[in-house]
């Protein structure tokens, strides 16, 4: 059964998808801003993760504690997600709750306050998380690895929290003005998924935010990404751990790409399927190095990255690099199998009822449509644009993006370069 | 709630069955009563590791088949154990519920055990504990049960301690998981949509013929009453300091678990009722008691509470992440203040609604999937039984604001807690080798 969500365009440029479901008596609303971190002014990063810790506290005509009330009397948890690309507003409410809660989100998105006592706090959490991160051997091998994929200040690169310094040089006029530059409704699309009409979920949505005028904002660009062209290597050693975390990746191909699909299909065999897929065979299973081994896949508007991630006990570091370096010699060598092939393209196309059993999951998927541009049927075409891929494409996407010489490896744990 | 079919078969198999035809979907949950409480000394993590060993294959699914049984529906697998139970699951197109039942029927009469993966397992697991330590906040809570309890089975973490790990034999495995995994000490959970008595055949068809065990008798050391505070520092490198309070709480049956779960959430915000959904969503907490004075006066850039339901009286923990620069005692001092007060004055009808209010939403929100509903079954039916679950809302809505100052006077006292720091040293090494 397809999802055939209907889609509106406000006349003031912001887009509205509606899946009407009645499953349970939720609703699940997903705002999506295209202001993710990418916007951040060169010399502020980390502004947009700040304005989304502050900008729920507090509206033009809403103190904190109102909001504060306002969501917890309905048992709702306002989730502010800031991804590359997308700062998104996500919750559930009870469908008998949805206009009220639909309005006060248009509200905190529209017209945040922003006091400056809160800003004060928020940035104290904000650093404590930086604190954290700094300790965290996983978030270390990772961000560094991004760092060196997407060097010279790539937005892809730089951590999305910023630097404790550059969080406490921001001010109050700088998140206004950030919100005032990249928040409008031409950057909105709102995805409203559960047991409401969706005629009625258009009218609401026409009622909160078609009268918020503002002109578009102007579009936010990438620098290039340039694939690494020799193998790197970089230890972080925290001494105080007791298991490396090893982060080792490539940069891909766009979202848009043609080969996108082969790529999602080679990731899935080969950190993904069961459990890690041929990396996990290897370096879990038959070798019994690691609790976690596994590869993601992330294309995006700009060439997303391929990670491979494990954590493995220090003595094994070495072993488990080259087991990774092995597999992905292999990859590129032969490719995938064609038993491989097929299970991914079966399990993929097999999961797609989990993935839209819920209406936060289909709102999600919704959002990925429409920031893609992938079209209103593509959950119907998905599984035909899988079942296109041939072992050759995906053998093509090895060897385009992947080598062992040109690979970056990032290990962060009780390890030191000997 | 949907109408729920249980029966027992002969071989004293509990099973589940809730139709649910909102998507093409089914899961199927197999819960066993066996947890990290019920291991002996020297035999910690055994229960954790019989979890890891029932995924290696069986008489009648070799080793190399494993990998995308389930896979092959679009499904996706699990299991966890915890300190009362040790569970498996899939979830998958609904084509594949005789499949999901086979694999089951499976892992409770033909896991192999060959010693070879018993060797290998043992290095992922101790990797896995390793995994756990890198956490500070982790390695606070293990310290903090451990303190909290000095008899009972829950003193001890459900991943094991390392010596443990080190020296277990695959007879020891085999031995805890041939004594504990038996029809009559399992529970099967069905949900999705499926149809009740074809699920049920299948299930005779696949579950029927496997023998009972011999009857499980179990020895519970009771928990001697707390009679005063007890505390706990960790000094280790760290950039972050965290405190945890603890304190001896009511078991799911216990009348008073109820207005327990209402202080919490007036304290830290409504969660779920099962181990997943305690932590699968943040509570709704910018109004509670406790965030208001930690987290809002920027002595804490987090507070938490849990208190998940469990067999026997287990531990209502507030965990708190110190806001840099801000020393524990502070954050301590502030926060025993706010219990301290809650313990003097109770809570007020506006609270006590509003916290009402949130358990019901939650509850509701944790029905949106067939996983959730079959976990949420056959979590209670493990640790206590479904009409626990099923008459808790009517429960909740029962509690009056002075069942709930009672539940605060009673657990919140001072010789009923355990107080744990992570107060870090600094850090001598972080810097990169390119």
């Amino acid at each position: 059964m397809s999802l055939s969500p209907v889609r509106a365009a406000l006349d003031n440029g912001a887009t509205l998808l509606v899946k009407a479901t009645s499953k349970t008596p939720i609703v699940a609303i997903n705002l999506a801003m295209r202001a993710g971190s990418i916007v951040d002014p060169p010399d502020a990063p980390g502004a947009t993760w700040l304005l989304s810790r502050v900008i729920d506290r507090g509206t033009s005509t809403r103190s904190a504690a109102e909001v504060a009330e306002a969501l917890d009397s309905r048992g709702i948890t306002l989730n502010i997600v800031v991804t590359r690309h997308v700062f998104c507003l996500v919750c559930t409410c009870l469908a008998e709750d949805f206009t009220p809660v639909l309005a006060l989100l248009g509200d905190i998105l529209m017209a945040p306050s922003l006091p400056d006592e809160e800003i004060a706090t928020r940035k104290g959490e904000v650093i404590t998380a930086i604190r954290q991160d700094e300790d965290n051997p996983a978030v270390r091998a990772t961000e560094s690895l991004m760092a060196l994929l997407y060097p010279d200040g790539h937005p892809y690169g730089c951590r999305t929290k910023g630097t404790i310094e550059s969080v406490e040089r921001l001010t109050r006029d700088r998140l206004r003005r950030l919100h005032a530059d990249r928040f409008a409704p031409a950057a909105l699309s709102a995805v409203i998924v559960g047991d409401v009409d969706a005629s009625r979920a258009r009218d609401e949505v026409t009622r909160v935010f078609g009268g918020w005028r503002k002109p578009a904002p102007s579009p936010a660009t990438l620098p290039p990404v340039t694939p690494a062209s020799a193998r790197r290597r970089v230890v972080i050693p925290m001494m105080n751990k007791s298991q490396a975390d090893i982060a080792y990746g490539f940069t891909t191909v766009t979202r848009r790409d043609p080969a996108y699909y082969a790529f999602w299909l080679m990731n899935v065999a080969f950190g993904q399927y069961a459990l890690g897929g041929r990396l996990g065979d290897s370096i879990r299973e038959r070798q019994g190095m690691a609790y976690y081994v596994s590869s993601a896949f992330d294309a995006n508007i700009a060439e997303g990255p391929l990670t491979i991630r494990a954590g493995v006990s220090p003595k094994n570091v070495d072993r488990a690099v080259a087991s990774i370096d092995e597999e992905v010699a292999r990859l590129v060598a032969d490719g995938l199998t064609p038993k491989e092939l097929d299970e991914s393209r079966r399990f993929l196309i097999g999961s797609m009822p989990r993935a839209l059993e819920t209406n936060a999951g289909i709102a999600n998927f919704l959002q990925t449509e429409e920031f893609f541009g992938l079209g209103l049927d593509y959950d119907e075409r998905l599984p035909d644009l899988l079942t296109a891929v041939t072992l050759d494409d995906v053998h093509a996407g090895a060897r385009r993006a992947l080598h062992v010489d040109r690979a970056t490896v990032v290990i962060a744990g009780p390890y030191e370069e000997r | 709630m949907r109408k729920m079919k249980e029966t027992t078969l002969d071989n004293g198999l509990q099973v589940l069955v809730q139709e649910e035809h909102t998507a093409p979907l089914a899961s199927v949950w197999c819960w066993y009563k066996v947890g990290s409480k019920d291991e002996r000394p020297g035999l910690t993590g055994v229960s954790h590791w019989c979890e890891h060993m029932n995924f290696k294959g069986t008489t009648n699914i070799p080793r190399d088949q494993v990998k995308g049984i389930i896979e092959q529906f679009g499904g996706s697998w699990n299991g966890y154990t915890w300190i009362d139970q040790t569970t498996y699951l899939e979830t998958a197109t609904r084509d594949a519920l005789d499949r999901m039942l086979f694999i089951e029927s499976e892992r409770m009469a033909n896991c192999l055990y060959h010693p070879d993966d018993c060797e290998s397992e043992r290095t992922v697991i101790i990797s896995e504990l390793h995994g756990g330590e890198n956490d500070p906040d982790q390695l606070l809570d293990q310290e903090l049960t451990a303190t909290a309890f000095k008899a009972h089975g829950y003193r001890h973490p459900t991943i094991g301690w390392l010596s443990d790990l080190e020296t277990m034999t695959r007879d020891d495995l085999y031995g805890y998981y041939r004594r504990y995994y038996v029809p009559n000490n399992a529970t099967l959970v069905i949900v999705g949509d499926v149809d009740t008595d074809e699920a049920l055949r299948r299930v005779d068809a696949h579950f029927g013929r496997i023998a009972p065990g011999a009857p499980i008798y179990r020895r519970t050391t009771v928990e001697p009453e707390q009679t005063g505070e007890r505390r706990l520092t960790i000094r280790k490198e760290g950039t972050t300091a965290y405190l945890k309070v603890g304190y001896h709480v009511a078991s799911a049956t216990d009348p008073h678990f109820a207005p327990t779960l209402l202080l919490d959430a007036v304290l830290t915000g409504a969660k779920g009722v099962n181990l997943w959904s305690s932590f699968r969503v943040p509570p709704p907490q910018r109004s509670a008691r406790l965030y208001r004075a930690l987290v809002e006066r920027g002595l804490a850039s987090s507070v938490h509470g849990s208190l998940v339901p469990t067999e026997q009286p287990f531990l209502y923990t507030l965990s708190v992440t110190a806001t840099d620069g801000v020393p524990l005692a502070s954050a301590e001092s502030a926060l025993l203040e706010e219990l301290d007060r809650v313990r003097r004055d109770g809570v007020t009808e506006a609270e006590l609604t509003k916290a009402k209010a949130q358990l019901r939403a939650r509850m509701i929100f944790d029905g949106d999937s067939v996983t959730n509903i079959a976990h949420q079954l056959g979590y209670f039916a493990t640790i206590a039984s479904v009409d626990v679950f099923t008459t808790l809302p009517a429960r909740l809505a029962a509690v009056t604001v002075h069942d709930v100052a009672a539940a605060a006077r009673d657990v919140l006292s001072a010789s009923n807690r355990t107080v744990g720091w992570f107060d870090p040293l600094p850090l001598k090494s972080a810097k990169a080798d390119a």
